[in-house]
């Protein structure tokens, strides 16, 4: 009876974790493919985007150059102070910079996506319109006038809270 | 008969593997919402360009932001929440009111703000008006073709907006 007494002893036998790398590379895949790396640069300025509901996604991502505007995060503060500055990248910049970058931007396009690209402002609730006006007159120098004035979605009351 | 000896290679360790990977790019990854408002700037003026035509006063409604966030329309205080309505009232006018706009192609709208205005009032507003040509649009798109303006095909929605036309204008605070 020796034959029985063993298949008791096993008890339940172990989950199969053989399907476990599968479903860890659908993940990885998943997360691959969401991941846009070109925007993961640095942040140095801090940017809390204003609320508003008559917004349009950016369908093609990879079309669109971006204008960060905000207060400089602590670490940077004692060196660039509080007022709001421009990122372009990953550096700061000038509102000066703003032209050669587009254009920069534009030339690493082919010829047909040169007319869908667009640039869009990534700017903190509570910069002042002055830099703001600034960057939209460069912009206008190089002619590059489809903008998006990022945003999140919600209410504009939102924004007075 | 070499080939026999060889083992399976022992994959239980690519399950680590490819968590390390998954746990990178989950760190890395932001759903970055893109999202925003779409304007379209005007050219910079040609020196040798003919003035602009003059417009009408009350063709234009004056939206005046200050640099406390303070609106004023055609010189009333206002809040962000009637915009949108004055907005509508005054592109649908169509010279009922002698004082608002003769016509939808006719009115335009303009801004003026200071340095000192803050972006997310500019960008309330911006949106207030944005909602409002939304709105007339819409209502006009339902009336003549029965659908909404999404999902018109495109030269319909050219005839819709032809009919009214986004007019805003926007000042240059001056340094």
């Amino acid at each position: 009876m020796a034959k029985f007494s063993k298949k008791k002893d096993s008890g339940t036998p172990a989950i199969s974790t053989a399907s476990l790398p599968d479903i860890v590379f659908m993940l990885l895949f998943f997360f691959m493919v969401a991941t846009v790396m070109r925007e993961n640069g640095e942040r140095k300025v801090s940017v809390k985007m204003p609320s508003a509901d008559q917004v349009k996604k950016i369908e093609k991502k990879g079309l669109a150059s971006y204008i960060y505007v905000g207060t400089p995060i602590k670490k940077y503060q004692s060196k660039y102070g509080k007022e709001p500055r421009i990122q372009l990248d990953d550096a700061f910049a000038s509102v000066s910079d703003i032209g050669p970058f587009v254009l920069k931007e534009k030339a690493a396009k082919r010829e047909e996506e040169k007319p869908l690209m667009i640039t869009s402002i990534k700017a903190d609730a509570d910069v002042g319109m002055g830099i703001i006006t600034d960057i939209k007159e460069e912009l206008r120098k190089v002619n590059a006038l489809k903008v998006n004035y990022s945003t999140k979605k919600g209410e504009v009351t939102v924004n007075f809270k | 008969m070499a080939k026999r000896k060889l083992q399976e290679i022992n994959a239980g360790s690519m399950a680590d593997i490819a968590f390390l990977l998954l746990i990178f790019f989950l760190v890395t990854t932001t759903m970055e919402s893109n999202y925003g408002i779409r304007r379209k700037l005007p050219p910079l003026e040609d020196k040798n360009s003919p003035p602009p035509p003059v417009i009408k006063q009350k063709n234009v409604l004056e939206i005046v932001i200050n640099g406390q966030d303070k609106m004023m329309i055609e010189e009333k205080p206002e809040k962000v929440e009637n915009v949108k309505k004055i907005a509508i009232d005054f592109i649908t006018n169509n010279g009922k009111d002698p004082k608002s706009s003769d016509n939808p192609q006719k009115a335009v709208i303009m801004i003026k703000h200071t340095r000192e205005t803050s972006y997310k009032m500019y960008i309330s507003v911006y949106n207030e008006l944005t909602a409002a040509y939304n709105d007339i649009r819409n209502r006009y798109a339902k009336q003549k073709y029965g659908k909404s303006f999404d999902k018109l095909t495109e030269d319909e929605q050219k005839a819709v907006k032809d009919a009214y036309p986004q007019k805003i204008a926007e000042s240059t605070p001056k340094r």
